[in-house]
């Protein structure tokens, strides 16, 4: 799975994204989080607010409780603030 | 049909507006709304990151959604992303219509759901030389949430 960070995100984890295989049980958007908190003290401080995370799967919007399915690249940002 | 641009690059806003129209003798209105970098308390410049791809697909059916809604004649939206400075132009909606009932409405419900839909964030770097990302708006939020459709 392709994981990608944008703006704060980003700049926490300290990378732009990444390739990572999620265990077998992490089948939601809020398990991925959970699971990706878990992985170094950086993702650990880029998703400690849940609330200013938004999350894209394969460039469309979904809530904590998306399913994963066969999802090819997941995207994790602030929310936006263009315009 | 509404045309959607991202891009680094500077854009001419009269220039563009005045395309719309161009040879057409069925468009009656056109709307045009540019955004510019304002100089709030000592920012030197502003930063627009984007999701390449999603933000194209968000622009498009941002569009498509305004077509679908209005009778519209044509548009053209551009977003720019990179650094940009005070005065610089971000974001250009204009929107062509018969009459400029529909041309209004439809440029305001674009940078509505623009502001709340297209993947961009801007991070603002100050004259003491700190940068920091700027937080989402509620009043974008509530101006965005007034066009959803029950």
């Amino acid at each position: 799975m392709q994981l990608l960070y944008f703006a704060w995100v980003r700049e926490r984890i300290g990378t732009g994204g990444e390739t990572l295989d999620p265990p077998a049980g992490v089948a939601t958007v809020a398990a991925l989080l959970d699971w990706l908190a878990t992985l170094s003290p950086g993702h650990a401080a880029a998703l400690a607010d849940r609330g200013a995370i938004r999350v894209a799967v394969d460039e469309v919007f979904v809530g904590p409780d998306a399913g994963l399915g066969t999802a090819r690249e997941v995207a994790i940002f602030p929310p936006v603030t263009g315009g | 049909m509404i045309t959607t641009r991202v891009q680094p690059e500077a854009f001419d806003s009269g220039i563009e507006t005045a395309a719309l129209g161009a040879g057409r003798h069925d468009i009656g209105a056109v709307v045009s709304f540019t955004g510019h970098v304002r100089a709030d308390a000592g920012l030197v410049s502003l930063s627009l990151e984007h999701y390449p791809g999603m933000t194209e697909r968000q622009l498009a059916a941002i569009a498509a959604e305004a077509e679908a809604r209005w009778p519209l004649l044509g548009g053209t939206v551009i977003h720019r992303h990179g650094r940009l400075l005070p005065g610089d132009a971000i974001v250009l909606v204009a929107i062509a219509s018969a009459h400029r009932g529909a041309a209004f409405a439809a440029a305001e419900f674009l940078m509505d759901w623009l502001k709340t839909r297209a993947p961009f964030w801007k991070r603002e770097e100050r004259a003491d030389g700190s940068t920091a990302w700027v937080a989402p708006r509620t009043s974008d939020d509530t101006a965005a949430a007034r066009w959803e459709q029950t």
